[in-house]
């Protein structure tokens, strides 16, 4: 789809890796295969794994089990500065001794690259990353956006097989996000080496990845694409952790037609049941949910009563919280067009019970989100 | 806030009191070392440079000096070597023995000198290290490590460790990272060390007066012994020379610090 550089990146495999402190286990039999020159996220809220899965990649921390193959070749117990990884730090880790030329040089000096040739590197992933003029800089000079750029350049110069990011942009502020969000995007589709992604923000991974592994607990809940997570999430803690959710929980009731959740009085059906003895509930997104005054006719097949908690005005259309029976809240998002509702005001959701989503209830999923 | 014109006289003459209360009776050897008479008096009388020329052609002074010189040297750099490694050690150690271990290397600083002194003598005396070289230098080592540990050790504590990291991630090696990352950035440290374990030993007098003999004497024992023995105004030369070499030295330190980091920030 994207018009690429010729594939130089490495394949990563991780094979049932596992790593624990003590008797709390950080990596919890991971398997992931990241394909060659594939911009691979690792996503998931902190303490969930991701952070240790790129550092056991880059070498910076041993498995406790498991096998990790870079490139085919296993790299477990090879030291970090053996592995030809290029890493960018969310504390960007420049040298304050050095210039930003000195910087970027350092690690094709470490190879022993002749000057000319290595004058020539710098200068190239310095323009890479539009920073031409500052290579007699020192870091202590520059923005934190400069920096992490530098930073970049330094990582990229050596040209490694694989580039590991870990919260790069997680010390910058939006407007700046944004616009390294594409540059990153940019060098990805350039260079044609595997990036893997460690961030918390699921906006970023969508905008940047190719797939997404998100993680929990120290274990991957479901790899995907940006709009397989959105639209088929695997499990209850996906589906709210990508993108805003509406979960309905409530008395349920199986048939060979499909599922029946009552949730305070009222109850809704999905032409769907899940298998096994577990209790289901219904995740809806935003857009799936329609929203209007009560007595007006029907749209979709199940309704809900519930009062506005929230109205939040977004540009391109209006945002709404709503209260319902059971007391938990429903997110509900209508185009410009639509009525406008304020707060306190009595309304009735709508929705078509194919567009829910049935899943496992994990009440965990609720705990580990914040 | 805007300081009353009176309020800021009051404040500048007690400032002026205190520099000349600390700074006088060190300047007061300069007019003395310029004394026509061999006397010590104050103030002095006439003029001469002849307490300089005995500095210079008395064996006496100038081996003294020499020696103070050869054992400073050799303080500054043994003590910086060691003192360096020990600060590494401690900061990659677990914090509570790393304390431990910590307060005893700079027990030294603690314990009077004279109580050491006795101890280091009676050591000596026995293993006939009294009036030697390596003496000297063993003993002003211990008195000298303690400064380079605290100096190390401040400049460890603000130096980012994820930087070795980074280092590593580069393609760097352990022994490389410290050759180009940890030690250019802790150098300010590692000097100031030197330069304090160098004069450490350069005055050093109480331990040196009980392990000196009469065939190697630094220079502090020899100022000490020349001044209970005679008012010999040799003694404000020396001081003199020394003042003004540790001014500049100091101040030239100073004065590299401040430009280095002016070229960063």
């Amino acid at each position: 789809m994207n018009p690429r550089a010729e594939n130089r990146g490495a394949a990563i495999d991780l094979d049932t890796v596992s790593k624990a402190y003590g008797s709390f286990k950080a990596l919890d039999g991971v398997s992931l295969r990241i394909e060659p020159g594939e911009f691979m996220t690792l996503l998931g809220p902190s303490g969930s794994g991701k952070t240790t899965t790129l550092n056991v990649i880059a070498g910076f921390t041993d498995v406790t089990s498991g096998q990790l193959l870079v490139g085919g070749k296993s790299v477990v117990g090879v030291p970090a500065h053996k592995r030809n990884i290029g890493v960018v730090f969310q504390h960007y880790a420049l040298f304050p001794h050095m210039t930003v030329g000195r910087n970027v040089a350092y690690p094709l000096t470490l190879r022993g690259i002749a000057q000319d040739e290595r004058k020539k590197r710098v200068a190239k992933a310095l323009d890479m990353v539009k920073m031409g003029d500052f290579a007699h800089r020192y870091p202590s000079e520059l923005s934190g956006g400069q920096q992490q750029r530098v930073a970049l350049a330094r990582a990229i110069v050596f040209d490694p097989p694989l580039l590991l990011m870990d919260e790069p942009l997680g010390a910058l502020d939006k407007k700046l996000r944004e616009w390294l969000q594409l540059e990153i995007k940019r060098i990805h589709r350039e260079l044609g080496t595997t990036f893997v992604y460690v961030t918390h923000d699921q906006e970023e991974a969508l905008v940047l990845s190719d797939r997404i592994a998100v993680f929990n607990r120290g274990c991957i809940e479901q790899v995907g694409t940006g709009r397989q997570l959105y639209d088929e999430p695997a499990t209850l803690f996906v589906g709210r952790f990508i993108g805003d959710s509406t979960v309905l929980r409530g008395e349920a009731k199986s048939d060979g037609t499909g599922t029946a959740l009552t949730v305070a009085g009222e109850t809704v059906i999905a032409p769907r049941r899940l298998a096994g003895e577990v209790h289901p509930v219904m995740l809806l997104r935003p857009e799936k949910l329609a929203i209007r005054r009560p007595g007006q006719d029907a749209a979709g097949t199940n309704r809900l009563s519930g009062t506005i908690a929230e109205a939040i005005y977004l540009g391109s259309g209006s945002k709404y919280e709503v209260k319902l029976g059971d007391g938990s809240t429903a997110i509900v998002r209508s185009p410009l067009a639509g009525e406008s509702f304020g707060l306190g005001e009595k309304v009735e959701l709508c929705f078509d019970g194919a567009d829910a989503k049935l899943l496992p209830d994990d009440s965990t999923a609720d705990t580990t989100l914040t | 806030m805007e300081m009353k014109p009176l309020t800021r006289l009051i404040l500048g003459l007690v400032c002026l009191l205190v520099a000349i209360w600390l700074v006088a009776p060190t300047l007061v050897v300069v007019p003395m070392s310029f004394n026509e008479n061999k006397s010590l008096a104050f103030p002095p009388q006439g003029f001469s440079w002849q307490w300089y020329q005995n500095f210079a052609t008395n064996p006496e002074w100038s081996t003294s000096f020499l020696n103070s010189l050869k054992v400073a040297s050799l303080v500054a750099v043994l003590a910086t070597v060691l003192g360096t490694l020990a600060a590494f050690g401690l900061d990659r150690m677990k914090a509570r023995p790393a304390n431990l271990l910590r307060m005893l290397m700079l027990t030294p600083m603690v314990v009077p000198g004279v109580v050491l002194a006795i101890g280091i003598y009676a050591v000596y005396l026995d293993a006939q290290l009294v009036g030697t070289l390596t003496g000297f230098v063993l003993a002003h080592t211990i008195l000298a490590l303690p400064f380079v540990l605290i100096a190390v050790s401040a400049n460890l504590e603000v130096f980012d460790r994820r930087l070795e990291t980074a280092a590593a991630s580069l393609g760097a090696g352990a022994l490389t990272t410290f050759r180009t990352v940890t030690l250019p950035l802790i150098l300010p440290g590692i000097l100031s060390g030197l330069l304090f374990a160098f004069a450490t030993s350069f005055d050093e007098i109480v331990v040196s007066l009980f392990i000196t003999n009469p065939y190697l004497k630094t220079l502090p024992v020899q100022i000490f012994s020349s001044i209970t023995r005679d008012a010999d105004p040799t003694v404000a030369a020396v001081g003199t020379i020394l003042l003004f070499a540790t001014t500049i030295l100091i101040g030239g330190g100073m004065l590299l610090l401040g430009r280095e980091r002016k070229g960063r920030v």
